[in-house]
Formats: C-alpha cells, sequence, structure tokens
C-alpha cells in the first residue's frame, strides 16, 4: 500500500509541478522584451484582436476586412477619407482635378515622401502601381483576386473573359515627378471615391518587382501567391512598416522612422488573429489585446459596465424587404404602400438589433451624401394598410414572401426572427402571406436574382462612400430581383455615376432617392452600426463607415 | 513479433483505400457539392459548369477517384482558398502545435489518470474511488468549450497565470522556430523564457483537452485493476508470500495494462485529430482550428485534405497500439 501512495503522491507532485512551473513562469517571463500572459502591450506596444489573419499583404489582391485593416495602416492611397466620414480628403495626392470631359484626372502628388525600402514615391511609382493592375492577367484578373479593381475599373488591358466589360482605366502619366495624369475611358464619379479603398495603395515599385507580386499561379477559383511579396514582404509608405507576419499567429508592424506625417504614438501594433468571439472577449479582459472589432451586442452591457471603451462604427448598410414589381399583385403600387405601411420596423428594429441600430427610410444611409431628408415615408399604419389594399382593387392578396436559413448578415443577424415579425405585421393588415424559404447560397439568391421572389428579405454594405456604390449598384440597370425599374430612375443614377460636379451629383442622387421611395421597390427598414471595444486607456481610435481606420492616430491615456 | 509487425501494417493498406474512399464520397455528397462550396455567393450556372469541368467533377466517379488518388500520392492537395497557400504546407506548419497540445494533454491524462484508478481500485468503496468516479462522470459530461472558457475566466482572468489564447505572446516575435514544437524550439535555440512561454501557452487548452481521456483512463485503470485483483494467479502469488510491490508490478499492472492502453492509444487519436473545439477555443493555431476555419469559410481543398490527413493519422496511431499490444502481451503476436 505504501508503494501506491507513493505513485499517487508522484503523480499529484508531477501536476502539481506541471502548474507550479507554468504559474512562476508568469512573473519570471514579464520583462521588457519578452512580455508574456497578461498586460501584453501597453506602453509603445498595441495589440488588437483580428478575427482572422490578412489574406495577402498585397492590398491589390484582398477584399476582405482583416487584409484591408492591415493595409490601411502598411500603405496609403492618393486620396482618403476623413476621419470618421465619407468625405474625400488629401491622402499621398494633395491636389486633384478632372478636366472638362471627366475623363483625365491631374494628381499633385506629395513631395518628400519615401517608401520603407527608401525608394522615392513620385509620379513614375503611381502609373507603376496603376499600369500594374491594368495589365493584371490569368488567374490574377479571378474577380476573387482583383475584386476591387473590377469594381471601380470594371476590365484589364487584356480581358481574357470576353464578358468582361472595358476598362474604365486607360492610361498614366507621370508629366513630372510630382504630378501624375490618369486617363479614364468616359466619366465616372465613383473613381475618385474608389481611390480611397485600401486595393487602390501605392506599393513600391521596385519591392512589388523584386519580391514577385505577379507570381500568381493556380486558377481563378484557388488562386496561389508564390511571390514572397504580400507574406514576407509588403512595402509602401504608410506610418507602419512590416516587422513581421506570422498566419494564425501575429502581424507585427512598427513605426516608420521617416514617414512624412505626424509619428505614430505607438512604436508596435500587433494584430493577433483570434477567431472564436468570447475568446477576443476573455484575451481583452485578461489584458493580453487592448481592442476588438465586431463586438457581440450581447457583451456591450457587460464590457462597458468592466470600464471598457465602445465605439460605434457609423452605420454603412442597409436591409430591406425587396419587392419584386413585375410580378402581381405586387406590381399594383397601392398594394406595395400598403405593405410598407403594415410593416412595424420600428418594433423589429428594437426587437432585433444592437442598440444604435437606425430604421431606415431609403436605400442608403443617412452618412452619404445624396441622402434625402424628404423621401416619402410610410409610417406604420394597419388601417391606412387595409384602405390602401381596398383601393387597390385586389381581393384577398396572397404574397410569396421568401427568407434565407442559416445565415446571418450585420444588417440581418436572424432572418427567420426578421420574418416572422414581418408576417404577423402583414397578416394584421389583411395579406395572406405564403411563407418561402431556401439556404442562402446558393438556392436563396438565386430564386432573388432571376425574379423567383416577390417579397423578399435581403441587404447591403458598401464598400466605399458613394452613393453608387448603394442605390446605382441596385437601381441603375434593369435587375430581375427588382421587376422593373422606371427608365426615369435608372436615367438618373446613370447622370449621377457620370456627373463629377459634386453639388450636382449630390441633387442628382437625392432626387433619386425621392424617385425611389416613390416608386417603392422595397422597403428599406434597418441601418445597423458594429462596434469596437478598446481598453480604458486607448484614445484616439475613430471609427470609419468605410472602415478607414488609422492606428497611427492611437495613443495610450497614461 | 517482426511477422506481427509487418501483418499489422499490410493490413493497413485495405483500410487506407477504404478511406480514401469514403473521403471523397464524403466530400462529393457535401450539400451543392464542392461547386457551390467553391463559388460562394451568386455564382451564375455557367461558372457552376466551368468549376465542375475544372475540378473534373463532370467526368464518370471512378475517373475522378483515380485522379483524387494520384493526386494524393503525390501529396497535391491543391491551394487553400482562404490562405492561398499550398494545403500540404499549411497542414504541416500547423500539425507541431496540435502534436505539442495532445501530448501535454496526454501526460496529464496519464500522469492522474492511471494513478487515481489504481488507487481508486484499490481501495473500493473508499472516498477516494466514490470522488474518482463522480470526478469521471463530470470530466466525461462536461462540454470541453465550456471549460475552456472557464478555465480561462479563472486562471487568466481571475488569477492571470496563464495566457487565455495563441501558442506564444504576442511580444515573443522575435523568437526562432527550427522544428515548429515551440516549447522545444525554446530549448533548441537556448531560449529558455521562450520555452516556458510556450509551456505556459499549452497548460490551460491542455487541461481542457485532457479531461476526457483522463475521465476514461482513469475509469477503465479501475476497472481493469479491480478485474486483475480478483484473478487466481494474484491469490496464489499472495499465498506464496509474494511482497506487495512485487505482486502489484509484475501481476497487476502489467496485466491490467492491456486495456489501458487500447484507451490510451485511442484518446491520443482521438485528441489529435479532434481538437477543433479547444484549439479554437484558446485561439491555438493547431490543424483543428485550421479545419474548423476551413469549414466555415468552405474552404474546400483545406477540407479535403484535413479529413484526410487526420483519418490517416488516427490509423496510424492505431498501428502503434496494436503493436503495442505485442510487446506486452506475447499472445497477441501468435494470434
Amino acid at each position: 500500500m505504501r508503494n501506491l501512495r507513493r505513485q499517487g503522491v508522484v503523480a499529484l507532485g508531477l501536476a502539481g509541478l506541471l502548474v507550479g512551473t507554468a504559474a512562476c513562469g508568469g512573473d519570471s517571463g514579464t520583462n521588457d522584451d519578452g512580455a508574456s500572459g497578461s498586460d501584453e502591450g501597453g506602453g509603445d506596444t498595441l495589440v488588437f484582436g483580428a478575427s482572422a489573419d490578412p489574406v495577402s499583404l498585397d492590398p491589390a489582391y484582398v477584399s476582405d476586412g482583416e487584409s484591408l485593416r492591415a493595409a490601411r495602416q502598411i500603405y496609403e492611397t492618393l486620396v482618403t477619407t476623413e476621419a470618421g466620414g465619407t468625405d474625400i480628403v488629401e491622402g499621398l495626392a494633395t491636389k486633384w482635378e478632372a478636366d472638362e470631359a471627366g475623363t483625365a484626372w491631374t494628381f499633385t502628388l506629395r513631395d518628400g515622401v519615401t517608401f520603407h525600402d527608401g525608394t522615392e514615391f513620385d509620379a513614375e511609382a503611381v502609373c507603376f502601381n496603376f499600369d500594374r493592375w491594368y495589365n493584371f492577367e490569368g488567374v490574377q484578373q479571378s474577380p476573387s483576386v482583383s475584386y476591387y479593381w473590377q469594381t471601380v475599373f470594371t476590365g484589364f488591358a487584356n480581358n481574357e473573359d470576353p464578358e468582361q466589360g472595358e476598362s474604365l482605366y486607360a492610361s498614366c502619366e507621370a508629366t513630372d515627378a510630382t504630378t501624375a495624369v490618369i486617363n479614364l475611358t468616359g466619366p465616372s464619379a465613383s473613381f475618385l471615391p474608389g481611390l480611397a479603398l485600401a486595393a487602390f495603395s501605392i506599393a513600391s515599385p521596385t519591392a512589388l518587382e523584386e519580391f514577385g507580386a505577379d507570381e500568381v499561379t493556380g486558377t481563378g477559383e484557388e488562386p496561389r501567391f508564390d511571390g514572397a511579396y504580400g507574406l514576407e514582404e509588403a512595402v509602401g509608405t504608410g506610418p507602419y512598416t512590416l516587422e513581421s507576419f506570422e498566419p494564425g499567429n501575429r502581424l507585427v508592424m512598427t513605426a516608420y522612422e521617416d514617414y512624412w506625417g505626424d509619428a505614430p504614438a505607438i512604436e508596435t501594433i500587433i494584430f493577433r488573429p483570434i477567431a472564436d468571439g468570447p475568446a477576443r472577449r476573455q484575451a481583452l479582459e485578461a489584458g493580453e489585446i487592448q481592442g476588438y472589432d465586431l463586438v457581440d451586442p450581447a457583451d456591450y452591457e457587460a464590457l462597458e459596465g468592466a470600464g471598457y471603451q465602445l465605439l460605434s462604427r457609423p452605420a454603412f448598410n442597409v436591409g430591406y424587404v425587396g419587392i419584386n414589381t413585375a410580378k402581381p399583385p405586387l406590381d399594383n403600387p397601392q398594394i406595395r404602400q400598403a405593405i410598407a405601411h403594415a410593416l412595424n420596423r420600428e418594433a423589429l428594429v428594437q426587437a432585433q438589433y444592437p442598440e444604435g441600430s437606425e430604421v431606415a427610410t431609403q436605400f442608403m444611409p443617412p452618412e452619404l451624401f445624396g441622402h434625402a431628408d424628404d423621401v416619402t415615408e410610410y409610417e406604420y399604419d394597419v388601417e391606412k394598410a387595409k384602405a390602401l389594399i381596398a383601393e387597390s382593387g385586389v381581393a384577398n392578396p396572397t404574397i410569396e414572401f421568401w427568407y434565407p436559413t442559416g445565415v446571418s448578415r450585420p444588417y440581418m443577424p436572424n432572418p427567420e426572427a426578421n420574418f416572422q415579425a414581418f408576417q404577423a405585421d402583414l397578416e394584421a393588415a389583411g395579406f395572406t402571406v405564403t411563407p418561402q424559404s431556401a439556404p442562402w447560397n446558393p438556392d436563396y439568391l438565386d430564386a432573388v436574382n432571376t425574379g423567383a421572389a416577390g417579397l423578399y428579405l435581403l441587404g447591403w454594405t458598401g464598400d466605399f462612400g458613394d452613393p453608387d456604390n448603394f442605390i446605382g449598384t441596385f437601381f441603375r440597370t434593369d435587375q430581375p430581383s427588382w421587376g422593373t425599374i422606371p427608365q426615369e430612375i435608372q436615367d438618373q443614377l446613370e447622370a449621377g455615376r457620370t456627373e463629377t460636379d459634386e453639388a450636382a451629383r449630390t441633387a442628382l442622387y437625392e432626387d433619386a432617392n425621392r424617385a425611389i421611395m416613390e416608386q417603392l421597390p422595397g422597403v428599406p427598414y434597418v441601418h445597423t452600426s458594429p462596434r469596437l471595444v478598446f481598453a480604458e486607456n486607448v484614445v484616439g481610435y475613430e471609427p470609419s463607415p468605410v472602415s478607414i481606420e488609422d492606428f497611427a492616430r492611437v495613443s495610450f491615456s497614461d | 513479433m517482426l511477422r506481427f509487425a509487418a501483418r499489422r501494417v499490410l493490413l493497413l493498406v485495405p483500410i487506407l483505400i477504404g478511406l480514401s474512399i469514403l473521403v471523397f464520397l464524403f466530400v462529393r455528397a457535401l450539400p451543392g457539392g464542392p461547386e457551390t462550396a467553391l463559388l460562394g455567393e451568386n455564382a451564375t450556372p455557367e461558372r457552376v459548369a466551368q468549376v465542375r469541368e475544372l475540378y473534373g467533377l463532370d467526368r464518370p466517379v471512378y475517373e475522378q477517384y483515380v485522379s483524387y488518388v494520384q493526386s494524393v500520392l503525390s501529396l497535391d492537395f491543391g491551394t487553400s482558398i482562404t490562405t492561398r497557400q499550398p494545403v500540404v504546407e499549411e497542414i504541416a506548419r500547423r500539425f507541431p502545435g496540435t502534436v505539442e497540445l495532445t501530448v501535454t494533454a496526454m501526460i496529464i491524462a496519464v500522469a492522474v489518470g492511471i494513478p487515481l484508478g489504481f488507487v481508486a481500485a484499490r481501495r473500493y468503496g473508499s472516498w477516494v474511488d466514490n470522488l474518482s468516479t463522480a470526478g469521471s462522470l463530470l470530466g466525461i459530461a462536461i462540454p470541453v468549450f465550456a471549460l475552456g472558457y472557464l478555465l480561462k475566466y479563472f486562471f487568466a482572468i481571475k488569477l492571470g497565470w496563464f495566457p487565455t489564447q495563441g501558442r506564444e505572446g504576442s511580444l515573443m516575435f522575435r523568437n526562432e522556430h527550427p522544428t515548429g514544437f515551440y516549447v522545444l524550439d525554446g530549448i533548441v535555440t537556448g531560449n529558455p523564457e521562450a520555452a516556458v512561454d510556450a509551456l505556459r501557452h499549452l497548460i490551460l487548452p491542455a487541461l481542457a483537452l485532457a479531461t476526457i481521456p483522463l475521465a476514461f483512463i482513469t475509469r477503465i485503470t479501475r476497472a481493469s485493476v479491480l478485474e486483475v485483483t480478483g484473478e487466481d494467479y494474484v491469490r496464489t502469488a499472495e499465498a506464496k508470500g509474494m511482497t506487495r510491490s512485487v505482486i502489484t508490478r509484475r501481476h497487476i499492472l502489467r496485466n491490467a495494462m492491456l486495456p489501458i492502453v487500447t484507451v490510451v492509444g485511442l484518446q491520443t487519436g482521438l485528441l489529435l485529430s479532434g481538437a477543433v473545439l479547444t484549439e479554437t477555443v484558446f485561439a491555438f493555431d493547431g490543424i483543428g482550428r485550421f479545419l474548423a476555419q476551413a469549414v466555415f469559410a468552405r474552404d474546400f481543398p483545406v477540407i479535403q485534405a484535413g479529413i484526410l490527413f487526420l483519418a490517416v493519422i488516427f490509423v496510424l496511431v492505431n498501428l502503434l497500439v496494436d503493436l503495442s499490444y505485442g510487446l506486452l502481451d506475447p499472445r497477441v503476436r501468435t494470434r
């Protein structure tokens, strides 16, 4: 028996030793250059909890939020947005001007800017980057690789897909070191706001060539980045330089000594990938990270109560009930108005959406120019809805109402709950509702995009700060999901896209919003605003609707 | 022993072939098929057709299987859709982490489970026995992720002893990793601080991961020792006046070991392939988390290669268990 006891003691001792050494390590492991465990960061280092690794640090190849967040720190764009808004302000260019036709854009570049590898930033470098994107070939032309180029510039020098449209970009001339002229094939108002996208970051031509940025193999669906650029190397002009990138572990960036602007207050920024939401919160509470994005609304109160700062990112999305105006009885305007009056949008937003979400009155968020304050609004009024049904002459209107399953979107966290609330509202007003549901992808989206769905739940998150990216995307061209959109609305939106005078554009889009809400091809009901959380002593972080957020302005208060 | 080992290795061949067929069929049975998994939202029928052609999904099934086996044999699993790097490299980079975690968890489970089960059996019906039985039930019943969050809450947030996530501290970015096993790397590169840091990152996830094998090992040890203790030869040995320690060592422990080794082996295989929840909760960069993320991102090449890889690991661990039977029990070799 004594033997047994000894074994037990040994085992317990062993376990104790494991825990013990590790716990001791907590003290010995914390020092100036190798802090670990709690209280990482602080002072000259900020650790931010990312939801994933960047796909690549070559911004030309990415469209996901985490890659763009990283690119924002390392690179800069010709123009950018004002902090916390969508208005275009100076970036690497200090002045810009379009000719009368709106096709030749002259950019005056900032002087005395260098890339992190020491090479000069000048007009040649700008043209090198634009020509590089324009001449993408093979796999680089896949929408999954060059998504934003295709969103803003449509096509390439040699389109490999014959159905790809003509490129908006024509050429770039470096007339002198600080003047670059970008020629377009036609006027486009979304060109300038589009340039603020991190995808159009200006990278060091020397580094792009040296580290094989264009070495992309594989297939369109499975592109493979073979070069070191984007994984081991990333060279821009931004306030931070790439120190090291270990996917799965962390991305480390340090302040760039020769940065042209104000030197960043925090020397080292570390992005730590923590995919699990509760794990991000625990890492914050343990002091291992000092902030993270997309806080779970269920955590708002507890985090605020514990002294953390919650920052709200202005809404840049819209959730709507789409109406296929070609499908009877939805082709009847009075029926559409009856639907709009029947839906209790306030109640739904209050019950199902996090604090800070707004009820939408039109198909784009109020932060964006062109948002009209005086569109026709359809207040919740069951009696009015019943009266409209009676006026419409449609007896016992029956509607197929579609909602997706197995999906959650910022503008639609729980589609089924939205559906149930709206179904009850519609039935209260005298509609007969036939529920139709399908898995989000591909069945649901197919049903909506091919025009099979009559009434349906959908939404949109904006890519960049331009109305064309909202109502232009929806209504500028014929799309089966909306049924028939009057030609005059389409014309207005096309005029808005090509008009280059800011005031004239604003007026055009305001008019378009009024006309759209009069026509009522759907009932927009919500704009949501996601939140970030930071430790109490982090100051200066300014959330932007288009996520152009700069860690160089962040500092610690003590 | 050699012939026994050779026979067991040969038996692997049909198992692996069966396995490859299963994985092949499983992936093709995904809802919507791999093409919808790949194309994501808004895929047009034309694109779907293109992808089907690209992956040969439009060819007869047996042809698809042959080309699948060819690519598996040449270790060409394609490129990860999320990381855009070769799948083989991505898996190879993360496997050491999972191995480290599994080994640590199994050390905890074996070091605590076997003595505990043994003591429980030898003191049948005592408070130790009752406690170990209740503890085992709890260990099996509590969800790993819940335990993970609880451990982090107490030991990381409240006490600050251990970190909540990752494989090494955020600020340890100048560490070198020649082997990929971080604790070992710290020792090899003469950086004890890095080794301690890596070990500290292992403890909580390993504890969470160890609960289920610990519970199983405790219970099986207890049952096995109880059974062996009642055997005639033990009574004979006692009658012959052998000392307690000799009886325990030679007659009880060795004979009780067979089922215990089985459980240890099976659990090791399971942990190597099934640390999905633990790795996700602890943001631990191993195979499990990688695979879980691949599922959410519909990263089809990773899912396909990952499942096959983990299944093969499981089969290999089982082979090792079988071989160890031969060492422990000479009778097995002749069967």
